[in-house]
């Protein structure tokens, strides 16, 4: 076998896509091997492909949990974007504060380091104590998962400018607005996309737990069920939806990023 | 950008912030706009935290459920360490492993780790199993990135001195590879470790009969915001503790 030596040849690309379909189709044979052919693994631990084809026809098309598929979907999607859209809202610009003045830094860093350590998971409780089961309580823990990233890169963002273009911007006697909108923005929008992207993933890990440790819709909430039914097809079906559903955010918020920043990807 | 303030403004803003957020916390809770129960000030959290630390809450104390809570957390992270760091150096010598794994990996990498809590109920109970392979899940994926990256970008030339005394595969991955990545594989542990903590107590707010995250979730359910907070408090402690000591062993292998 070959190995560790020169670069991907052109020829290696193909290899590489080769072996991955080879890969996919062996484990698909497996997975039919183990549960059909065999049966090596019991239908109560991990289902076969027609079970887990029947589930998603079933939560589909009769539903589960109390709703479709594409419900539960919608219904995780709106808390992350409510959540995640409310964070950016007041993170970002705290963080381009905090990166712009020293002072507000020394004033609100200690807040940041006293909250910091704590995981976004660990909200849940509290969350679920001042606001109960409801949607509200789910936001309010996606708004921290996705808050102290958030200011964090802004602040990292507008402390990588070049201080020489902040310099010269002054020299020409730009107005603050002014300043704000064509230099420290643009400046800092790759750490803050960075803090995002980071920030996305953790909103979807906590809107999971969340459903999971209550809710009445939701993709966690078809987990939390299916957990409940011992019905292994179903967790299956969820946990693709929950996969499904982080790639086509990723997916939104890469584009939002080329669309925003058209002179990096040129 | 503004200029560095002078040390003693720097250290009276810091005072003054830190003090505003507890000042900010003890007013409210104080006013009385909202119900102690809901609210407690700060000293009724630290009253109840030295409580918890005397008395048992749900069965144990709450160093009693630290220490399960860690105990689990070793288990997943050590698993994730013993199997992900030999798997990413393999992964970064051996072209088909990295064929065959890449692939797998980019898969399974939008599964959230939280997301794998009812196979993990399902499969290995909720005592010690259930969550252990909650914060594999969490833990792993860092360590054998980091582990591969840092086995791909060694640099060349050792490699070829290597090869060039008739070193084989397990010598050159045992005396090269491993020693030339272990920055990056320390970098790798820390994240990870952050991840698994995470995820640890994600795993026992939902499946587990002791432990931080289940001393939450009964602190919630007896609407005792106190005990709720005792808990983040401790997880906040904890995990600090835990980043602090990788961050250190991350500037000793940095160094060397």
């Amino acid at each position: 076998m070959a190995s560790g030596f020169g670069g991907d040849s052109r020829n290696g690309a193909r290899s590489r896509t080769a072996v991955g379909v080879a890969t996919f189709s062996a484990l698909a044979a497996l997975w039919y091997w183990a549960t059909v052919a065999t049966q090596a693994i019991s239908p109560a631990f991990f289902p076969n492909p027609a079970e887990v084809f029947s589930a998603a026809r079933q939560i589909s098309i009769d539903g589960y949990a109390d709703s479709k598929l594409l419900g539960h979907f919608l219904h995780s999607c709106k808390l992350v974007l409510f959540g995640f859209a409310a964070a950016v809202a007041i993170g970002v610009p705290l963080g381009m504060l905090m990166g712009w003045s020293r002072r507000a830094e020394a004033l609100l860093n200690p807040t940041f380091l006293l909250l910091r350590p704590i995981p976004p998971l660990a909200w849940i409780p509290l969350a679920i104590v001042w606001l109960g089961l409801g949607d509200a309580a789910k936001v309010l823990v996606i708004w921290f998962a996705a808050f102290v990233p958030a200011v964090i890169n802004s602040y990292a963002g507008v402390r990588s400018i070049e201080p020489y273009l902040i310099e010269a911007a002054r020299t020409l006697g730009v107005p603050r607005g002014m300043l704000v909108r064509e230099v420290l923005v643009p400046g800092a929008l790759p750490l803050i996309f960075t803090g995002l992207r980071l920030s996305l993933q953790a909103c979807w890990t906590t809107l999971v737990a969340g459903e999971l440790i209550g809710a009445i819709a939701g993709l966690g909430h078809v987990l939390y069920q299916a957990g409940l039914d011992l019905y292994p097809a179903m967790i299956v079906v969820g946990m693709a939806s929950v996969a499904v559903a982080g790639v086509l955010m990723t997916w939104a918020l890469e584009w939002l990023e080329a669309y925003s920043m058209p002179w990096r990807s040129a | 950008m503004n200029d560095h303030l002078p040390p003693r403004t720097f250290f009276l803003l810091t005072t003054v912030g830190f003090c505003a957020f507890f000042a900010v916390w003890a007013l409210a809770a104080a006013s009385g706009l909202v119900p102690q129960l809901f609210l407690p000030s700060p000293l009724a959290v630290a009253h109840t935290f030295g409580e918890l630390t005397q008395r048992p809450f749900v069965g144990y104390t709450l160093q009693q459920h630290l220490a399960s809570s860690f105990g689990r957390f070793g288990m997943g992270f050590g698993l994730a360490v013993a199997v992900g760091v030999p798997l990413g150096l393999a992964m970064g010598w051996f072209r088909w492993l990295d064929h065959i794994v890449t692939p797998l990996f980019d898969a399974l990498r939008f599964v959230a780790p939280i997301a794998w809590v009812p196979f993990a109920a399902l499969w290995f109970g909720t005592g010690i199993g259930g969550p252990v392979l909650v914060i594999f899940t969490g833990a792993f994926p860092p360590c054998v990135i980091n582990t591969y990256r840092g086995a791909r970008y060694v640099e060349q030339r050792y490699i070829e001195a290597a090869r060039t005394l008739g070193a084989g595969s397990w010598l050159v991955i045992t005396e090269v590879l491993l020693p030339a990545s272990l920055p990056s594989v320390v970098a790798g542990l820390r994240i990870s470790a952050g991840l698994g903590w995470q995820s640890l107590i994600g795993a026992e707010l939902i499946v587990a009969s002791s432990g931080i995250g289940y001393l939450m979730v009964k602190g919630q359910s007896n609407i005792s915001t106190a005990i709720v907070m005792s808990g983040m408090i401790a997880i906040g402690i904890v995990g600090f503790a835990i980043d602090i000591l990788l961050r250190a062993l991350e500037r000793y292998f940095q160094r060397r």
